[in-house]
């Protein structure tokens, strides 16, 4: 019987490790051959349409769902072979946060913390120190049923942080909270990433910008993109271009696009969007066409890219 | 199998019986429901003899509707609710959690059982029954509901669907109940061998709580229903493995 969490044995590699992952359901292919690993210090994003394979694949990660092929490692415990090692050092979110309505929040976090193996003022510190952390102080003798979708949620991540453990997986964490909540959340998520492996799905892309450091974008089970969500952005189109806002649109997309650092003007609603060439200075070539011509600009915008054009096109090609 | 864990699982369980009208419920129907077939069907006064035996006479038939809905939760609700995804991620073992479940169950049963002790005070007032069959009789009626239990626990691992699990459960139990009797016997009376044949009479629960409720505990009995209970605890694990996330 093991009380404490064993600390991982550092020749067995820290991370989380998805090796040719694959799921079937029947003749779906949820989670198609999907590899990766991840290294303490990352927040992973997994981004993708409603049914690409996100919460099947963080199911077989936490060990609830056996794989079809492939296996995952937590820290060098196989989580098939090794299922209750791997699934110690792992603190879950479930999809929807499920919890049991019938207990108090002070019940369910005493059963996790039961069941996690904490005993005696151990026990007691993590659970003050969990609900300390989600703000649930005034709501621990309630019924989790007669909570708002809000603090359920909250109840949901307090047990899955309950034991510190180094990889955290969460499966649309802010779904469902209200913008302050959310920003609380990705808050506590910013704090703990220093030194652990937080995996969360979502479908918010402002979400990847704000909290990841790593995003994979998934669709129809699978790995289409990894990369950082600022390299995500250098495949949009609009990555460098510069948008303005001027009186007469016309005439400034035909002037903007005799610059030789520029390779296309766009113009919608009295907006000139210029897309750069492989030459120069895009922004400062812009701003000197204006200062010479003299224009009235209402607005000046330099576009790092935009994710969600990322994203559709990405997971569109995919579909087609 | 950790001792802990199972312990965990099981409290976690029974406090979520007495957080809602579950247990309630369940607690005063079967006190009601067994007081009522001993009085007017058994004859309890009418037979003028001190024993139980109209008393244990009902229990088979009370537990034949009333275990099933203890047991048709246990599973159907967790994969309905999606909690059984935070229980089996946690680092427990499936069959510590299924056995944890079972004992909370098994033991909340013997609470309702316990609770009709007023009826043998009433006996020994009336009477000088033979207190060590009542002792067996009440230790064969614990057996009995356990061996449904497991069966009505493995069950609702099969749906998500709690009157389905319901349903089937009964069905299985009767069958159980009754394969000592001509009308499950004469199913395969003919065709199967006389060995088979005396197997399947030997898995009646009747037959064995009969023979225990008569004040005989018998080490081949408690073997039965041992095995009995070993036997579903052990499908509702694989049954558990295959099915839990879908």
């Amino acid at each position: 019987m093991v009380l404490e969490q064993q600390p991982a044995k550092k020749e067995n590699g820290q991370m989380l490790a998805a090796r040719n992952l694959t799921r079937r359901f029947g003749n779906l292919l949820a989670v198609d051959d999907i590899s990766f690993e991840v290294e303490p210090g990352t927040v992973l994003g997994f981004l993708g349409p409603n049914g690409a394979g996100k919460s099947t694949t963080m199911k077989m990660l936490t060990g609830f769902l056996s794989p079809s092929s492939g296996t995952a490692e937590v820290f060098g415990h196989d989580i098939r072979s090794d299922s209750v090692a791997a699934r110690r050092l792992i603190g879950y979110l479930p999809e929807g946060a499920p919890l049991y309505g019938e207990l108090t929040v002070s019940q369910l976090l005493d059963f996790i913390a039961d069941a996690r193996g904490f005993s005696g003022a151990e026990r007691d510190r993590r659970i003050a120190d969990a609900a300390a952390r989600l703000e649930l102080a005034g709501v621990m003798q309630q019924t989790v049923e007669t909570l708002s979708k809000g603090f359920k949620r909250r109840v949901g991540l307090a047990q899955a942080i309950l034991h510190d453990p180094p990889v955290l997986i969460l499966d649309e964490p802010t779904d469902g909270l209200d913008p302050n909540q959310k920003q609380q959340v990705r808050h506590l998520i910013r704090e703990m990433a220093p030194d652990k492996i937080i995996v969360i799905s979502t479908h918010i892309l402002e979400e990847v910008d704000a909290l990841c450091s790593r995003a994979m974008i998934i669709a129809n089970g699978r790995l289409l993109a990894d990369d950082t969500p600022a390299g995500l952005l250098t495949r949009s189109r609009y990555h460098n271009a510069v948008t303005l806002h001027v009186d007469d649109p016309e005439r400034a997309a035909s002037r903007l696009g005799r610059l030789e650092e520029a390779r296309e003007v766009e113009v919608r609603n009295a907006r000139v969007t210029v897309f750069p060439s492989e030459h120069g200075n895009l922004f400062q070539a812009v701003s000197r066409v204006i200062e010479e011509e003299g224009w009235t600009v209402q607005q000046l915008q330099y576009e790092p890219g935009r994710l969600d054009e990322v994203f559709r096109s990405i997971t569109r090609e995919e579909a087609a | 199998m950790s001792l802990r864990n199972i312990s965990t699982v099981m409290r976690r369980e029974l406090i979520g019986y007495f957080a809602t009208p579950v247990a309630y419920v369940f607690i005063v129907i079967f006190l009601m429901m067994s007081s009522a077939f001993t009085f007017y069907l058994g004859g309890f006064y009418e037979r003028e003899i001190a024993d139980l035996e109209p008393f244990f006479r009902f229990h088979p038939w009370l537990y034949l509707f009333l275990v099933p809905a203890v047991g048709m939760r246990l599973w159907a609700e967790e994969r309905k609710s999606g909690t059984v995804e935070l229980l089996l991620t946690l680092p427990l073992t499936i069959t510590e959690a299924v056995v944890g479940k079972f004992v909370a169950a098994w033991l909340f049963i013997g609470l309702a059982l316990a609770l009709t002790f007023p009826i043998w005070i009433t006996v020994n007032m009336l009477g000088n029954p033979d207190n060590g069959v009542i002792v067996a009789a009440y230790i064969g009626s614990w057996l009995m509901a356990g061996g449904m239990l497991a069966i009505s626990e493995a069950l609702s691992a099969v749906t998500r669907n709690q009157v389905v699990a319901f349903i089937i459960s009964v069905v299985v139990c009767f069958g159980f109940l009754l394969s000592g009797l001509p009308m499950v016997l004469d199913l395969f009376r003919g065709w199967m061998p006389q060995v088979l044949l005396d197997g399947v009479a030997n898995l009646s629960f009747l037959v064995h709580f009969n023979s225990i409720s008569r004040g005989v505990i018998d080490l081949r009995d408690l073997v039965y229903f041992a095995l009995v209970i070993g036997f579903w605890l052990t499908a509702n694990r694989i049954v558990l493995e295959l099915k839990k996330a879908d």
